[in-house]
């Protein structure tokens, strides 16, 4: 699968095209198939994401895997401050990464 | 330490100004992120991995407690609570949103700091000695000279749109604490028949190809030293390669002609500028060199008592002597075992400022190491001096020692690297977590990069690591025989690379082998350097 | 086209030719400069040019910064044209570098060039302009 994901403009947050938004987390991620270059133009252009891009995931039971360990990093956080990632109170969430 | 007039705070305060318009016209679609990321670069502003990142300039890596107090600040209100101390002596801040940058800007500007300059193709942010004004072997303070480029190269209107960015470090003393020649330029300042100048090397620099910087010119007057850099300068821009970005730093344009050739080029263009007039009178380096005068010293020189053994190894770790009797140099490390290199809490931040407004004539040094500095310790005060760091868990005695590791950020945080930097550095810190240990194997730099334009100064390291992509799995190449010391030279790759845990490993059987080997005080790399890489490889591969 | 000009005399009608084109057949007063054409060819016909247009074609190649400082060091007094890809955001550097008339090839905000050129009372710096540097005001 394919997924769309870029940060936002003014939080610069890593954020994930969800089909009709964006999220910060990777779970709501939706397969943008062929079609991600025409949303990822029409959102940078409209200010809604920045530098935005387009990477191959996995689809898993627990949603989207991004194939490349630099967007699961993006996705969670930093391996080595679990404490600032999405899930700081999941001592384990860093496997996924991995 | 140098303080602005107006005029340095207006022209500081203007490019906050300037800066909010930007981002305000970006936010509101005026620009592209395109036209806006030389715009924002210039404010040291990045899109890493996860947010925004903010480096902010410490210019030639001194400040007072109250810039230092302001940087937890920034920490604390805009962060998530901490910085991190770089490879250039300044502080970045991870977590940063674009529509409060404007803000901390202005914040910083207070306390007489800015973040100009410190990314785009343009002259960066002036390095220099963290030991500057305190060490016995300077010929002369060299931070007035930085000082002076540091304006020079202020918004200069020729030298914003270079090929590519450009590094300047200024040095004054036979030992180099400030890896001077890998730099664009580096300047080692001396005196010859009673008058100060400075010997110019042109080239150097880390990243994908290491070069070691030629002497440019043997030494310049003070007061032709702008116009020759003009000269080296626009020599550069006019032909520096700018059809490869791989390609497009000054030392391969030295290469490329030939440091005899760049030499011809710039002698003739520095005929044609010094007849401009760029180059201020001494007196402006004398009014800047009047705010770097010595501190009032007043202590008695007495010893400081050894019996804490935790005291004792720390002072024989990490402090320096002093080129005034009765005061000491004192280096705080931001190592802790298992710890984020050049990581620094808000609250350890303040500890900091507050030991340097108590003890250190109000003054702190960001190293190259990512350490920190109080360069004007009484030695009745150190026992003091460290019981506060060691309540603060900043009083690590590793200073030089094998886990006083560099490390830029690495995949953890950076967007251009390609394999983690921190957790590598932890592993083997970890590793030589005994102090007996680690001091046995005395001075041993180790330094590691995530990818390889080299913030980690692998090449430069005793031991270097660099992280690559190897098919999507993080692996690590080992380089011996590094240094950015005044012996300086480029490290070697010993052989194919390893994953996290077998480099680890083979650092570990590096150290084993030096150690059998080792004769009389050699360190490692003068170890490595006598027997060369065959028993290492031996060992490691074998 | 021209979009900002701070020149009181009148605007050369002559188109600009390429520097090779006048080294050749040198009747024409108007020539451009690409980024890799070497400013210094035209110092000893300075005299007789009126325009000198400086191309970037992308604002990243800071080259014509480095060709027009050349150009009004050795006395150039015409029209100095930065041509092409130029921003708001670089309008202020270059007419301290000496450019005194800009084409952009996209049209840019009168306001924010105003802005831009109005932000800074001062410069660190001697360049081809007439500030003169803090550190000279500093010493009278």
């Amino acid at each position: 699968m394919k997924l769309l994901t870029g940060n936002d403009l003014g939080s610069g947050a890593v954020t994930w095209w969800t089909g009709n938004g964006w999220s910060i987390h990777v779970e709501d991620a939706a397969d943008v198939g062929e079609h991600g270059e025409a949303t990822l133009l029409a959102e940078e252009g409209a200010r809604r994401v920045n530098a935005p891009y387009i990477i191959d995931a996995l689809p898993t039971e627990d949603g989207p895997r991004p194939a490349h360990i630099k967007d699961r990093i993006r996705a969670l956080g930093p391996t080595v401050r679990t404490d600032l990632t999405l899930k700081p109170a999941d001592p384990a969430a860093g496997d996924w990464i991995i | 330490m140098y303080k602005y007039d107006n005029y340095d705070q207006a022209m500081v305060d203007a490019r906050v100004a300037e800066f909010r318009d930007q981002i305000t016209r970006r936010i509101a679609g005026d620009m592209t992120e395109d036209q806006f990321k030389p715009l924002r670069l210039m404010n040291g502003l990045y899109l890493q991995l996860h947010a925004y990142m903010l480096r902010v300039a410490i210019p030639y890596g001194t400040l007072d407690s109250r810039q230092m107090r302001m940087l937890a600040h920034i920490a604390r209100k805009y962060d998530r609570d901490y910085g991190h101390f770089t490879t250039r002596q300044n502080i970045q801040y991870n977590w940063i949103k674009l529509e409060d940058c404007a803000d901390i800007l202005e914040e910083l500007a207070t306390v007489e700091m800015h973040a100009i300059q410190t990314s785009g193709n343009c002259i960066r942010n002036i390095s220099s000695d963290q030991y500057a004004g305190a060490a016995a072997d300077e010929v002369t303070d060299p931070r007035p000279w930085a000082e002076l480029l540091r304006q020079w190269s202020t918004f200069h209107p020729e030298f914003s749109y270079l090929p590519r960015k450009f590094k300047i470090a200024v040095i004054a003393a036979s030992e180099d604490r400030a890896a001077m020649r890998l730099h664009d330029i580096g300047l080692e300042l001396i005196r010859q028949d009673g008058a100060l100048g400075a010997r110019v090397f042109v080239g150097g620099g880390m990243g994908r190809t290491p070069m070691i910087a030629p002497e440019i010119n043997p030494f310049v007057k003070a007061d032709d030293l702008l116009s020759y850099l003009e000269a080296c300068l626009r020599v550069y821009n006019r032909y520096g390669r700018r059809d490869n970005m791989y390609k497009a730093r000054i030392k391969i344009l030295i290469h490329e002609i030939g440091a005899d050739e760049y030499r011809r080029q710039v002698a003739a263009e520095f005929a044609h500028v010094k007849t401009l007039g760029i180059d201020p009178p001494l007196a402006e380096l004398e009014r800047i060199t009047a705010f770097f005068a010595a501190p009032a010293y007043d202590a008695p020189d007495v010893e400081p008592d050894r019996n804490d053994p935790d005291f004792a190894v720390w002072l024989d770790q990490n402090v320096k002597p002093h080129k005034q009797a009765g005061y000491a140099i004192v280096n705080i490390s931001l190592k802790p075992i298992g710890g984020i290199p050049g990581d620094a809490t808000s609250q350890q931040i303040d500890v900091m400022a507050d030991l340097a407004e108590k003890y250190s004539f109000d003054e702190l040094r960001v190293t190259h190491a990512q350490n920190i500095v109080l360069p004007y310790v009484a030695k009745r005060d150190l026992y003091a001096v460290w019981q506060a760091l060691r309540d603060a868990e900043l009083a690590d005695a590793n200073l030089d020692l094998i886990s006083d590791i560099i490390a830029c950020p690495g995949l953890d945080y950076c967007s251009l690297a390609n394999a983690r930097s921190i957790p590598v550095a932890q592993k083997i810190a970890t590793r030589f977590a005994d102090m007996d240990r680690q001091r046995d194997l005395g001075e041993l730099k180790l330094k590691i990069s995530g990818c390889i334009n080299a913030c980690g100064h692998h090449h430069a390291g005793h031991i270097g690591i660099l992280g690559v992509d190897k098919k999507g799995v993080e692996n690590y190449q080992l380089t011996f025989g590094g240094s950015g010391a005044e012996d300086v030279s480029i490290g070697k790759i010993i052989g194919p690379g390893f994953d996290e845990d077998g480099v680890v490993d083979a650092v570990e059987k590096a150290t084993e082998v030096y150690k059998a080997l080792r004769q009389g005080d050699e360190r490692f790399l003068d170890t490595y350097r006598r027997v060369g890489l065959a028993p290492f490889k031996e060992a490691i591969y074998g | 086209m021209v979009e900002f000009r701070y020149r009181a005399d009148e605007v050369t009608e002559q188109p600009s030719v390429t520097l090779d084109a006048f080294l050749d057949q040198s009747n024409a007063t108007a020539v451009r400069l690409e980024p890799d054409d070497d400013a210094r060819a035209l110092i000893p016909f300075l005299d007789r040019l009126t325009l000198i247009e400086v191309a970037f074609p992308k604002y990243r190649d800071g080259r014509g910064y480095s060709a027009a400082r050349i150009l009004r060091e050795a006395g150039y007094q015409g029209e100095l044209r930065a041509q092409g890809d130029v921003l708001v955001d670089q309008i202020a550097f270059m007419r301290r570098c000496g450019f005194d008339s800009f084409a952009p090839e996209s049209s840019l905000n009168p306001d924010a060039v105003a802005r831009a050129l109005d932000n800074y009372d001062h410069a660190y710096q001697g360049a081809a302009d007439s500030v003169v540097p803090i550190w000279k005001l500093r010493h009278g």
